[in-house]
């Protein structure tokens, strides 16, 4: 028992009432939210899949694993797994791309393993910062973005090198 | 971009099954992770459709708009010399509230209203403000409560709990967006006032 496990019906429970004493139809907006929600997944639908594939054939080619083997000086240095580097990488470009590399890391270390946890974190905490540059800023004049980009990758970094430690830390320092 | 990234996987996987002598990997790779994509995307759509229903509720009922409103008087302090009551802080916060509540549809229209009205209010022409910069990196580094995505991927690999990654992110998470702010704090004064043209 911990926190984790109360966040998700926590947050239901008082979305529900919080609806329900706001005299809000709350089945009603509850299944137009599910429709909402298929739209979102057939919008995502080709481009996740073109990367799942694409992604998967690099894999069993052993392109991946090269690109971890290459970066496994750098990775090891920080202090994280090898088996994320990959992840690493396309993370600040594409969301979906992000998406098929975790899940092919997943596949190959398992969810609870130390790359897998260490994956999720990094998934979980970070957003395209390249493309959420560019939308925000495509919708202004402003052509000189000045110090956003490396603001953001700081960010992006500090996330990085903590995210081995801190899943070292919540997950290994027992006992 | 996308168009390299997918035709350049494609490409060097062949090249590389073709070194590595294991070709036929590489075909039954293309036919089983074609699969496994309509796969992912049911887990996905499960956790997708549950979240937005929950979270069409939480709109509807005004319950974004309250939580907005709380955390407004923390926002406001982040953003220098902004109107404490113009519409560019309350797009800014309504954006950071669905964001933290995983409403991915609703965050970006919010995201680019607050854009086009930072620039209303604080028009510096071809340079970004320094309240602009500061509210793109808190979207950047992505402050979201609940990872649904990465927390349904990992149900689907056999994750034993899938959520117990949850605090783990929280940290990650409150720590970028913090260093990512103070960067953009710290920045600020070395790039130079907004408006003036940088010089070569």
């Amino acid at each position: 028992m911990n926190v984790s496990d109360f966040a998700v019906p926590v947050i239901f429970i008082f979305v529900l009432i919080y609806a329900l004493c706001k005299k809000t139809d709350v089945f009603a907006e509850f299944t137009k939210g599910v429709k909402e929600g298929l739209h979102t997944v057939y919008d995502i639908f080709p481009a996740l899949f073109a990367l799942v594939l694409s992604v998967g054939m690099f894999r069993a080619s052993g392109g991946l694993a090269l690109i971890s083997g290459l970066l496994a000086p750098v990775t090891s240095f920080l202090g994280f797994p090898s088996e994320v580097a990959p992840l690493v990488i396309m993370r600040p470009f594409s969301g979906s791309g992000s998406v098929a590399i975790f899940e092919s890391v997943l596949g190959e270390t398992g969810a609870d393993s130390f790359a897998g946890r260490v994956a999720s974190v990094i998934l979980g905490s970070s957003e395209t910062t390249f493309y959420v540059i560019a939308v925000y800023f495509a919708a202004t004049k402003v052509r000189k973005t000045r110090h956003a980009l490396p603001a953001a990758l700081a960010g992006d970094v500090t996330l990085l090198i903590l995210s081995g430690l801190v899943v070292r830390l919540l997950f290994y320092s027992r006992g | 971009m996308m168009k390299w990234v997918f035709a350049g996987l494609i490409f060097f996987s062949l090249v590389f099954g073709v070194i590595g002598g294991d070709v036929a990997a590489v075909s039954d790779a293309a036919l089983s992770e074609a699969a496994n994509a309509v796969t992912l995307c049911l887990t996905l759509c499960g956790v997708i459709c549950l979240w937005s229903g929950i979270m069409r509720v939480a709109q509807m009922s005004g319950l974004v708009e309250v939580l907005a409103k709380a955390f407004k008087p923390v926002l406001i302090r982040l953003f220098k010399g902004i109107n404490p009551n113009g519409k560019a802080i309350g797009y800014i916060v309504l954006n950071i509230t669905a964001n933290l509540l995983g409403l991915g549809n609703a965050s970006t229209p919010f995201g680019i209203a607050a854009m086009r009205e930072l620039e209303k209010e604080e028009s510096t022409g071809e340079s970004a403000s320094n309240n602009m910069v500061i509210f793109v990196v808190i979207n950047t580094a992505s402050l979201q409560l609940i990872p649904t995505t990465a927390a349904a991927i990992r149900l689907k690999h056999g994750s034993a709990a899938p959520m117990e990654i949850l605090p783990a992110v929280w940290i990650c998470s409150l720590a970028a967006v913090i260093v990512a702010v103070t960067m953009a704090k710290i920045l600020s004064v070395k790039s130079g006032k907004p408006g003036k043209k940088v010089q070569k």
